[in-house]
This record gives C-alpha cells, sequence and structure tokens, in this order.
C-alpha cells in the first residue's frame, strides 16, 4: 500500500516535472512582439491616429480569435508626435528594451527615414506607412512600405489627362514636403506621358489666399488642365479661389487629399475636382467583381463600427502593413525576424486596402498603377471615373 | 488690368484681417507696454468657438456672438490670471508669459475642439461678384465692411468717451494715470478684453474665407505683429495702415514676382522698418527715458 502510494507520488511529482519542461518552451516563446512608432500627435496625427486604432483593433481581433501561431500578440505602440528625433529614440527602444520581432509604422518619411538604420542594423523587418519613394528605392533589405508613392499619382492623373488629349497644364503646389516631393516627382514623369507644364506656382502651407497664384495660371494661355500637388487644407482653398476666379478648365487634386473632409472644406466648389485615390474610399461604389471590394467593406464596416470615425486610407496602410506582417509570420510558422523578412518579401496577390500588392526582391512595396482609382466629385461625393 | 485688380482685392481682404490684428496689439501694447503674442489665439478662438457652437446646433449669429463673449473672458482670464499677477515683473518677461500663454491656449484648442480644419457657411453665399474682369467673395465685402465697422467703433470710443481718455493718459503716463485717479489696472483689463473681441470678430469673419483650425493663431500673430511695426508700435491708424499694406504687398509680391516668397515679404518688412525707420510710419521716435 505504502509502496503504491509512494509510486503514485513519484509519478505525480515526473508528470509534473514533465508538464514544466513542456511549458518551458511555450513560456520562452511567450507573445509576438509587435512595435509600432506613429505620430499620432502633432501635425501628422490625421496620420498616426487611424494607423494606431487600426493596428490596435486588428491585434485585439486576432487575439480573440487565438493569437498567431498560437501566441498573443503584443502590440507597442510610441507616439513620436510628428518628430524624427523621437522615432529614432523610440525606435532604439522597441529593439533593445522591447525586443520586438517587426514593426510596423513611420508615418511620415521623415520619421520614416530617421528609423531605417536602427532597423538594417538590428535586422529586423520595418513595414513603412509613409509615402515616398525614397524608403524603398534603393532597396533596403528589411524596409518594405504598403502606401503607393507621389510618383504613381503623378502617373495616375497624366494617364487620365493623357487619354482626354490634355498635353498643356498649369501647376500650383504646396512649399510642404508633401507638396514639394510631389511636385518633384510629377515634374520628373510628365514628358513620360507627353505633357508639358507651361506655368508652375507654389503656396505656403498655412497660405490662405491663393487667388494671385492662379490668377497667373488663369492667364497662360493654352492651360487646358490644372493639377494641384498638397495636402491639408491648402488645396480645400486653391479650389474654392478656382471657382471663385470661374476658372473653367478641370482641376485635378493629389491623393493627400482623398478625405471627405476635402469635400467638407471645398464645398460646392468642390465638384467636378479629379483625383487619384485607393479603393478604400469609395468601397460601397466599386463593382462587386472588383477584388478589393470584399476587403475594404469589411475593413470600412470594422473601423467605423470600432472607432466611430469615417475611414482613411492611412488606417488602410495600417492594416495592410498588419495583414502582410501577419501572413508573413503563418507562412514562416515563427516569428523569427529573418525568417518573417523572408516571407514578407515573398508577399504575392496580397488584396489589401491600397491595391494588390506583389512583393520582389527588387520592389518592397509590390503595388502598379491599378492601385489607385480615379475618381471625380459630383454632388458632394466620390464617383469613379471609367 | 483684371489681374491687378484681382490683386488688390486678395489683398484688401487679407489685409483687412491682418489690420484687425495689429489693432489688437496696438490696444494692449499702448495700455501696458506688452505685445501680446496671444493676439493669434483670440483670432483662432473666435473662428473655432463659432464653427463648434455652430456643429452643436445653434444658429451662426448666436454662435458668432457666444464666440465674442467666451473670447472676450478667456482674454481676461489672460490679464487676471498671467500678465496681472507678473505686472512687478519688466515687459520682457511679460511678453514670454504670453508666448506661453499663446501655446497654451493652442494647446487647450486642440483638446477641446480637434486637429482638423473646419470651415464656416458665408454669410451671403458663395457666387463670386465680378468688377472689371476681377472676382471678389461677397464675404471679402463682410470682411472689410466688419473691419471698417471695428475701427470706427474704436476710434470712437476713445475720441469721444470718457473712458477712451482714460485709456489714452494709461497709454501716455501710467503713473501719472494713477495720480489722477485713473484705475489703472482695470483700463488695462479692458485693453486686453477689447483686444480679445477683435481677434474674434476677425476670426468669426474670415472663416468662411480661410478656414480655421486650432493653430492658425501663430501665423496670425506673426502677420499682425509686422503690420503693428510697419505702422508704428503703438499707433492705431498705423496699425490699420500696415496691415492693409502688407496684405497688399504679399498679395502684389505673390502674383507678379514669385509666390515662394510669400511668406518672406512680412519679415522683410519687419527688417526693413527697423533698418529704415524703427518707429514705423506713423510711430513716434521713442525717446529713452532715463
Amino acid at each position: 500500500m505504502s509502496m503504491h502510494t509512494g509510486m503514485t507520488r513519484r509519478l505525480a511529482l515526473a508528470a509534473g516535472f514533465g508538464a514544466m519542461m513542456a511549458a518551458a518552451p511555450a513560456l520562452a516563446q511567450g507573445e509576438i512582439k509587435l512595435g509600432a512608432v506613429l505620430s499620432v500627435t502633432g501635425p501628422a496625427s490625421f496620420l498616426g491616429d487611424p494607423e494606431k486604432r487600426t493596428l490596435e483593433m486588428e491585434v485585439e481581433a486576432l487575439n480573440a480569435q487565438g493569437g498567431l501561431l498560437g501566441r498573443k500578440v503584443r502590440l507597442i505602440v510610441y507616439d513620436d508626435a510628428g518628430d524624427a528625433n523621437a522615432a529614432r529614440t523610440f525606435a532604439t527602444r522597441l529593439l533593445e528594451e522591447d525586443k520586438v520581432t517587426a514593426m510596423i509604422g513611420g508615418s511620415t518619411t521623415g520619421t520614416t527615414l530617421a528609423m531605417v538604420p536602427a532597423f538594417e542594423d538590428a535586422q529586423v523587418p520595418f513595414i513603412s506607412l509613409a509615402g515616398a519613394i525614397q524608403i524603398i528605392q534603393p532597396v533596403k533589405k528589411w524596409v518594405f512600405k504598403t502606401p503607393h508613392t507621389d510618383t504613381m499619382a503623378c502617373e495616375k492623373i497624366f494617364e487620365d489627362m493623357k487619354k482626354r488629349g490634355t498635353t498643356k497644364i498649369g501647376m500650383i503646389s504646396g512649399t510642404d514636403g508633401f507638396g514639394k516631393s510631389m511636385r518633384d516627382q510629377c515634374v520628373g514623369v510628365a514628358g513620360k506621358y507627353g505633357i508639358e507644364i507651361l506655368h508652375e506656382e507654389s503656396y505656403g502651407p498655412r497660405d490662405t489666399d491663393m487667388t494671385p497664384q492662379l490668377t497667373n495660371i488663369k492667364n497662360k494661355a493654352g492651360v487646358q488642365a490644372v493639377i494641384n500637388p498638397g495636402f491639408g487644407q491648402g488645396p480645400a482653398i486653391v479650389t474654392r479661389n478656382y471657382r471663385q476666379l470661374g476658372i473653367t478648365v478641370p482641376l485635378y487634386q493629389s491623393h493627400g487629399v482623398a478625405s471627405k473632409q476635402f469635400i467638407d472644406l471645398a464645398g460646392p466648389a468642390a465638384e467636378g475636382v479629379r483625383l487619384p485615390a485607393a479603393a478604400l474610399l469609395v468601397a460601397d461604389k466599386l463593382p462587386d467583381n472588383d477584388p478589393q471590394k470584399k476587403v475594404v467593406v469589411q475593413y470600412t464596416a470594422d473601423y467605423t463600427k470600432k472607432t466611430g470615425q469615417p475611414v482613411s486610407t492611412f488606417g488602410g496602410h495600417a492594416y495592410d502593413g498588419f495583414h502582410i506582417w501577419k501572413q508573413a509570420v503563418e507562412r514562416a510558422k515563427t516569428d523569427n525576424p529573418a525568417k518573417v523578412r523572408d516571407e514578407i518579401e515573398k508577399t504575392k496577390g496580397y488584396v489589401g486596402t491600397g491595391g494588390v500588392v506583389n512583393m520582389s526582391p527588387t520592389d518592397h512595396m509590390g503595388l502598379d498603377l491599378s492601385a489607385f482609382r480615379m475618381l471625380e466629385i459630383r454632388n458632394g461625393d466620390w464617383t469613379l471615373v471609367q | 488690368m483684371p489681374e491687378l485688380l484681382q490683386f488688390a482685392f486678395s489683398g484688401l481682404t487679407v489685409g483687412a484681417v491682418y489690420a484687425l490684428v495689429a489693432l489688437g496689439f496696438t490696444l494692449i501694447y499702448n495700455a501696458s507696454d506688452v505685445v501680446n503674442f496671444a493676439q493669434g489665439e483670440f483670432v483662432m478662438l473666435g473662428g473655432m468657438i463659432t464653427v463648434f457652437l455652430h456643429l452643436a446646433g445653434l444658429p451662426i449669429p448666436v454662435a458668432a456672438f457666444a464666440a465674442i463673449v467666451i473670447t472676450v473672458l478667456v482674454g481676461l482670464a489672460l490679464y487676471a490670471f498671467a500678465i496681472d499677477l507678473a505686472r512687478g515683473s519688466g515687459a520682457v518677461q511679460i511678453i514670454i508669459i504670453t508666448i506661453g500663454a499663446s501655446i497654451f491656449l493652442r494647446g487647450v484648442a486642440q483638446v477641446i475642439f480637434d486637429k482638423r480644419f473646419h470651415a464656416l457657411p458665408a454669410w451671403f453665399g458663395s457666387d463670386p461678384i465680378r468688377i472689371g474682369g476681377a472676382a471678389i467673395l461677397p464675404q471679402s465685402l463682410v470682411v472689410l465692411a466688419g473691419a471698417a465697422l471695428i475701427v470706427a467703433l474704436i476710434f470712437l470710443i476713445i475720441d469721444r468717451t470718457i473712458l477712451g481718455r482714460a485709456i489714452l493718459a494709461t497709454a501716455t503716463n501710467r503713473l501719472a494715470a494713477r495720480l489722477v485717479g485713473i484705475p489703472v489696472r482695470r483700463i488695462v483689463a479692458l485693453s486686453f478684453a477689447l483686444s480679445a473681441a477683435i481677434g474674434a470678430v476677425a476670426g468669426l469673419l474670415v472663416t468662411p474665407i480661410t478656414l480655421t483650425s486650432y493653430d492658425v493663431g501663430t501665423l496670425m500673430a506673426l502677420k499682425g505683429f509686422a503690420a503693428a511695426m510697419l505702422g508704428g508700435m503703438g499707433s492705431a491708424p498705423g496699425a490699420i495702415v500696415g496691415g492693409v499694406l502688407l496684405g497688399l504687398a504679399e498679395s502684389f509680391g505673390a502674383g507678379l514676382i514669385s509666390s515662394k516668397y510669400k511668406d518672406a515679404i512680412a519679415f522683410l518688412i519687419i527688417l526693413f522698418t527697423l533698418f529704415v525707420r524703427p518707429q514705423g510710419l506713423f510711430g513716434k521716435k521713442s525717446t529713452e527715458r532715463v
């Protein structure tokens, strides 16, 4: 009897030990740590805020379903307030203290470029949510991005102009980072589409009246259309002044103002304005056979329900970054940074809010012009231009 | 020719707003020797409060009136809780306090309102009126008329009322004013209230044209300050002329020379004034009191 008891005890002990042994690796693996440095406050908060909300929403949903590879995902978000120096500091903190195995973030081109060296050195995959082409050209081994580039926006606009037989245009651009960068890209690719820029004007990011500049464009003979690279309130004022002066040639805005707020600010003057934008903006207007229809409708419904706010393409970039990473981890069956990086680079046919993503060792964005839709504002709402 | 007229319309509208901000600077400067850098925030508050009360369902006239009242209260609070408490300190310290107040107000506005841009509907529609080939918005005429009305009112108060005399006396010599029984502190408080009201009116008049957000005040203060310097710090007619001249210079500069240097014009004017005529167009030559 006593022997029996002793054996039971020993067996129980062994079983307990075994269980501990089995549990140990699981404990060591623990949760998957995903880092995010975003501009949640400050001048770029309109980017960082929806990005943060989106990431939190997606991580919560994923964990509710049991996490990734059976492990919980822990999202660590830092707010750089749009400051590149702060972003760099937070990047180091994510890598050295939090020991994240991947990073989604960098709301602006400035903060992204400041963080790139840290992730390249630490060899941790970094999916940026910023626009500039410099982020992925030349290709950096550990750096990817989800938003389309300014060059693609220019090309989409010029493609539309070419279809309509427009060859001579005027340009008025903001002198902020976005406006300047996109202006340069547009000037760079105009020739490829046979477009000639007859007259160019600019305005400061805080200017409140652009009628003098537009008067000059109006008086330039031969201008068949006007393009306005810029974001913030500038393009809204340009649009109002454009109608005030009674300029009749078509006005093209950029993807920088592709939000409902632009229509609200520009008011009736926005009527007839054309711009390239992601499918997300016109989710409900996409034909049912559109490959992106399902994902953009789903994301729109989830985001509006969760936050009570309208979707923006910026939150969509974070959504795409998250799912590209998630699928890469699933394929790699580990969160090992090097293996996940390889899988991110192999992303093929991922249908996201920004378009269909096909990455390769030479293309760390993987989008083509079909990612953009040409929109026209009619009756205070977006319509698809066929 | 029509383009010159267009530049003039554009410059006058913008200039009228600069003039009102400069007038706000002038009133406070006269009463207290302080350059109030929170002046731009009064303009922001006027616009933003009107926008949000209107969004909350109030009709625009009511929202606008409430915005003026609230901004005046903010102006008085600024005086009571920041300026008056530091009244023993020198002008420089108090100016720095106003810069702090301006940052504070911007931060609070960011939290209470939001960080987005907002528009107000124009009072008389947005169909431009065409004059001689140029186009002017009806709202620009409202801004010009509003500015003229405020200026007339301020001059009436200063010229024709006992209160105005007291303000003038305080501006000329504070110690003497106190000796003859003028409640100097109340006069200075009043100048903050008046400046806040002028700023708020400027803000709500111009928002339908220029849009507004929590941080429009900084640039307004800068431009208004340049206008006040050009006109001569402390001179009310100078503030008006300075504002309009600055607005015209910007719009003709952007139209005829290059739009790249539009914001530089304000700085150039400050520098030029300081080098050539430090007392400004209408200012009296300052004599250092020893």
